[in-house]
């Protein structure tokens, strides 16, 4: 479904991304591991057109994304949920997932949807009159996910999901990760430092270090893999 | 009949029925309210650009000398060919203005698009850094053609801006603002503020959101502009210089950044404060200052605003 190849960005002078390739089947959940400064942010704002890379080509069912400016890349259906709770703090719940639906056109269908993201975030539903920036952390992902559900993607793709939210509700979020993937069919590319849960959600997971993809294979092949778990799930036993 | 609508035809009215009784009314009282109007106009349309989509220009006043000079261009220079010996009648003076007008926020506006489409494509300060550059420029370009009066300025204007055309202005620019920010589309103006990669990642066309709000916002500059040399009948390209585009920001930050009604309420007052300062003469402009800075610090959020964040219109 996306094809990545080659892909060199960089900032100024700093390269960020130094030749990253992949691919993400259809209808599967991939992950993209690694530390900080690795490039997984860079990797997904190239993807979704919010960075315009040096070199390399992004092919995305079949045509090339590479030089189409963002907006028109959503209108796609390859949607992209942004690092760090970046929800219209000013706008009501309300209007954050009418906003999600911007490039709609058929109110039955915004209609369906609407009602889609309220069955997979019953907490939305009782926010709706809320001002979003005064929703909790966990809400506020749950808000931007579901404000990414709202255009219909087919595609989406998630910056730490699990960044700055009670451990409680991260199992809550990837479980519902798990949920729109496996009832929509909709392809996922998931982006964590959390690798043990990442990894247990996924089925493909490439690891990223500063630039390059330094790994890559089956999610459960690279949980056992001794090196990967010294340097990205703590060291412990597998469990 | 739409909410919105109905104020706007209601304001209209209000003003043509005050303007009709403004032979009555002291002219001082007239005349302070003229230049309160062409301040709300100024202060509401810049608050689009500032206020609602989160921009932050400089050079509102060079808008508004564009819209000065080049309505009375069209005054001045056709206005006599087209209305003949007489000088016409209420009505073609009418028409005559309104093209007057129209020219000078049509010119004010390109002006905008221009230095608009090279500089909000980039994100970051550039286009406070630009709008500065561009208000000085302009200045600068009056000052130095001859057929405008260089520094000198222009005269001689027909005194064509009565209570009617002000605040039938002022009525247009905040019914057009309100119209343009309440809508499913206008949305998209306080989602680019309020975070724009977001508001790219669901679809939205950011840089158009920002050129259609600067572009808005400088054709009702330009109209201020016109209404202003055709109520002072001179100008100078001093009267259009940096801190007249202060003023302006200033106003639209103590009115709350994106509250229409709150920058109403500072255009009024800030026009109004130097002319209640009038009695302690020479020091008044160190008040105005003065008072300037200690509202500032007193309410960042807005004068009259009480929760921390701009926010609703
Ligand atoms: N706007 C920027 N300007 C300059 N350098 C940047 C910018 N954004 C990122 N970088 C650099 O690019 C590299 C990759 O950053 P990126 O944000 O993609 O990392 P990341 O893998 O998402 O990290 P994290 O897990 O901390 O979010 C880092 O070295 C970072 O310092
Ligand atoms: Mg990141």
């Amino acid at each position: 479904m996306l094809t990545v190849s080659d892909l060199h960005v960089s900032y100024g002078a700093i390269n960020a991304l130094s030749g990253v390739s992949f691919t993400i089947p259809q209808g599967a959940i991939v992950t993209l591991i690694g530390g900080n400064g690795a490039g997984k942010t860079t990797t997904l704002r190239t993807i979704s057109g919010l960075l315009r890379p040096r070199s390399g080509s992004i092919l995305f069912r079949g045509e090339s994304i590479t030089t189409l400016p963002a907006h028109t890349i959503v209108a796609r259906g390859l949607c992209h949920v942004p690092e760090g709770r970046m929800v219209f703090a000013n706008l009501s719940v309300d209007e954050n997932l009418s906003m999600g639906a911007y490039l709609l056109r058929d109110r039955e269908r915004i209609a369906r949807n609407r009602e889609f993201v309220f069955g997979v975030f019953p907490r939305l539903k009782e926010r709706l009159r809320q001002t979003a920036g005064t929703l909790s952390g966990g809400e506020q992902q749950m808000l931007a996910i579901g404000r990414a559900l709202m255009g219909d993607p087919t595609f989406l793709m998630l910056d730490e999901p699990s960044l700055g939210i009670a451990p409680r509700l991260i199992a809550t979020i990837f479980e519902k990760i798990v949920e729109i993937n496996r009832s929509q069919g909709i392809t996922i590319l998931l982006v964590e430092q959390n690798a043990n849960l990442a990894l247990e959600v996924s089925s493909q997971a490439y690891v990223l270090e500063t630039g390059r993809v330094v790994m890559q294979g089956p999610s459960a092949e690279l949980r056992d893999d001794p090196q990967l778990r010294a340097t990205y799930l703590g060291g412990g036993p597998v469990t | 009949m739409p909410r919105p609508l109905l104020y706007f035809l209601a304001a209209l009215a209000a003003s043509i029925g005050v303007s009709a009784i403004s032979g009555q009314l002291d002219p001082y009282l007239l005349d302070v309210s003229m230049g309160v109007g062409i301040a709300i106009i100024l202060a509401v349309s810049l608050n689009l650009v500032n206020g609602h989509t989160g921009q932050f220009s400089l050079g509102h006043a060079g808008f508004m000398a564009v819209g000065a000079y080049l309505s009375s261009t069209v005054t001045l220079f056709l206005g006599p060919a087209l209305l003949g010996e007489e000088g016409g009648n209420a009505l073609t003076q009418g028409l005559l203005f309104a093209a007057a007008l129209a020219f000078g926020g049509a010119c004010a506006a390109f002006a905008g698009l221009l230095i608009g489409l090279p500089s909000l494509r980039l994100k970051g300060d550039y286009l406070a850094l630009v709008t500065l550059g561009f208000g000085e420029i302009i200045r600068v370009v009056f000052q130095n053609v001859e057929v405008l009066g260089g520094a000198l300025g222009l005269i001689g204007m027909p005194a064509y801006t009565t209570f009617a055309w002000v605040y039938g202005g002022a009525a247009l620019a905040v019914y057009t603002v309100a119209c343009l920010v309440n809508s499913t589309y206008g949305r998209g103006f306080l989602a680019t503020r309020d975070d724009e990669i977001a508001a790219e990642a669901v679809g939205l066309d950011t840089t158009r959101y920002k050129i259609v709000a600067f572009v808005t916002g400088a054709f009702f500059a330009g109209v201020a502009g016109g209404l202003f040399a055709h109520f002072k009948l001179a100008i100078d390209p001093r009267g259009f210089d940096f801190t007249r585009s202060i003023e302006i920001v200033v106003m639209v930050i103590l009115g709350g950044m994106g509250r229409t009604a709150g920058v109403i309420g500072a255009a009024i007052l800030l026009t109004l404060l130097p002319e209640i300062l009038r009695p302690v003469a020479e020091y008044r402009m160190i008040l105005y200052s003065l008072l300037l800075i200690v509202l500032m610090l007193v309410r960042p959020q807005g004068l009259f605003q009480w929760s921390k964040k701009g926010g609703q219109p």
